[in-house]
């Protein structure tokens, strides 16, 4: 099964020895934690030098592993309109291309933040977002549900966000913990 | 008329109680747990909690009715599962039979160890910094408690002939902790060979709490009871889940060792803690079963004690790299106060909590006990209000 939106994975043309690949999926580990993480604090955490986080943070960037850095945003929070919907969307693969192209031609759209292929009764999982339940509705309806190769959509409102990104929303309770223990 | 007099309650308490040296730290730690806006480096357990299929494991073993006692031993099943665990890390067996106990947490186990092999008037050598336990431990039982220092320049390990010379006749018992809690010292393979000449030159016996083997950051973690049949017979391992699945509140810990002297400890946990809680063992079991969750605990941990030994380096501390365990060490000697001084002014003037490393020993005068059991983010913070306040005070 394909996975259009996944990292790409290409054929090393240099041969990686199992040091590099432990620092790197380390830093990757990081900055998948926290995006701003400053090369001099990685450079501490790991015990390297600065220069050799940055370079290697440059080649993940450049080679498409690390495809880009977002704030998780609790925008209920920030007092701004967000709306977002999970949309089913049953397809018509094509011959040649399977999923591809459609799936291709769902991600284009500003408003849709994830497509993903899944298994199980549908096979494409669009994320979209709008300002307002009506702009979400009305982008599925004229925007997605017409498409060419789109046969059904179904779609569900994102009422409440308990966990995000592995960010909890709701603030965890005080440590319980004493404050000191020998 | 007859007035009766008052019978102060002190005189009733037991001399061996009344010899252990009350701290005056416990006012300090009083009014560090009632501040607000705190930031601990004080706190000697994991700030993860246990991972949930350990947690559901429990919660499932309450909802089947696991309530009753279990054999006094320790559910056969936990304790095969600790052979294999202790086999895996160590390379020592330990026949689950009649050589593992399960015990109520390693506390207890270093309890009745203590109390299985000493008669009174027996000596006791503990190396300084040390676990705040094993010396009231040692008292209790009736035994006398000596202690090496070990110095920053040695990195905090055991010397063979510092250990030599605080040996008499009426030596019995070594406890070795490594790594160590507060310094985060190891000892490596040579270094543990060194006193194993010594422990078997003077016939002595090992306690060795090895709580903290699963967080070495350095090399593999060498139990001093793996270097041969000799020690594997004078040692009693003891370790536990505490700290490398956060199971602190759980009580579980487990002693091995040769079952001559299991069983004795054993005699004295059937009549006294009877078994470990049956729930917390039922999770225990879950827990040794579940072995990612304690390698990206050790990796986060990892991180977060090059971030504390870096940052209190650049600070001006002096700070030994700590391998094992999850404190830092370092000096304030260049700040000019005493550890207690420090530790306070530091509380009152930032709201950070370390714990003055006197409350280890006289060799821990001049060092604080930094533990780097909270987010890479508070460790930040707490590193830069540390460096406010010896800016304020040093320059």
């Amino acid at each position: 099964m394909l996975c259009g939106v996944a990292a790409a994975s290409h054929v090393e043309m240099v041969v990686m020895n199992s040091e590099y690949e432990k620092v790197k999926n380390e830093i990757l580990h990081i900055l998948e934690e926290n995006a701003r993480a400053r090369e001099s604090e990685i450079s501490r955490m790991l015990g390297i030098s600065e220069e050799e986080v940055k370079r290697i943070i440059e080649d993940l960037e450049r080679r498409g592993v690390i495809r880009g850095y977002r704030a998780v945003i609790d925008w209920e929070k920030a007092g701004v309109e967000c709306v977002r919907a999970l949309i089913e969307v049953k397809v018509s693969p094509e011959r040649s291309t399977g999923y591809d192209t459609i799936a291709e031609r769902i991600a284009k759209f500003p408003e849709v933040k994830t497509v993903r292929l899944v298994s199980g009764e549908y096979d494409l999982s669009v994320l979209v977002e709008g300002k307002t339940m009506r702009d979400v509705a009305y982008f599925v309806a004229e925007k997605i549900a017409p498409l060419e190769r789109v046969r059904e959509t179904v779609t569900h409102f994102l009422l409440k966000t308990y966990k995000e990104e592995g960010i909890l929303y709701e603030d965890e309770k005080e440590n319980r913990r004493l404050t000191i223990s020998l | 008329m007859v007035i009766k007099m008052r019978t102060s309650m002190h005189d009733k308490i037991s001399e061996r109680v009344m010899r252990i040296r009350g701290s005056g730290i416990r006012e300090f730690f009083d009014i560090a747990q009632r501040m607000s806006d705190v930031i601990s480096l004080g706190v000697g357990e994991p700030d993860f909690t246990a991972p949930w299929s350990v947690r559901e494991a429990c919660i499932y073993a309450l909802e089947k009715g696991y309530t009753s006692y279990t054999s006094n031993w320790g559910i056969l099943e936990l304790r095969e599962a600790i052979s294999d665990m202790i086999y895996k890390e160590t390379g020592v067996y330990y026949n689950p039979e009649n050589e593992i106990i399960v015990t109520t947490g390693v506390s207890e186990a270093a309890d009745i160890a203590i109390r299985a092999v000493i008669n009174a008037g027996d000596e006791v050598i503990l190396h300084e910094p040390s676990y705040v336990s094993y010396e009231p431990c040692t008292i209790f039982a009736g035994g006398v408690p000596v202690s090496v220092r070990t110095h920053v320049e040695d990195e905090f390990r055991l010397n063979a002939d510092a250990l030599e010379s605080k040996i008499t006749d009426r030596t019995k018992v070594l406890i070795l902790n490594y790594p160590n809690n507060p310094t985060g010292a190891i000892m490596r393979r040579k270094d543990l060979e060194e006193i194993a000449d010594v422990v078997c030159e003077h016939d002595l016996i090992v306690i060795s709490d090895e709580i903290y083997s699963k967080l070495t950051y350095e090399g593999k973690h060498v139990s001093i009871a793996s270097l041969d049949e000799e020690m594997k017979n004078r040692t009693i391992m003891l370790n536990g889940l505490s700290k490398s699945h956060a199971m602190t509140g759980f009580r579980i810990g487990f002693a091995s060792g040769s079952p001559v002297i299991i069983e004795a400890m054993m005699k004295i946990h059937q009549y006294t803690m009877l078994c470990a809680p049956t729930t917390a063992q039922i999770a225990a079991l879950e827990a040794l079963r579940d072995e990612n969750s304690v390698e990206r605990m050790v990796a986060e941990y990892n991180r977060r004690r090059r971030m504390i030994v870096s940052g209190l380096r650049d600070i001006g501390l002096d700070c030994f790299e700590p391998k094992g365990a999850f404190y830092a060490f370092p000096s304030i000697r260049s700040t000019g106060m005493t550890s207690e001084m420090f530790a306070r002014n530091l509380l009152f003037e930032e709201h950070v909590v370390v714990v003055p490393g006197n409350v280890f020993g006289d060799s821990g005068e001049g060092f604080i006990r930094c533990a780097y059991t909270l987010s890479l983010h508070k460790i930040r913070e707490a590193l830069s209000r540390i460096e406010r306040f010896i800016d304020r005070h040093c320059r």
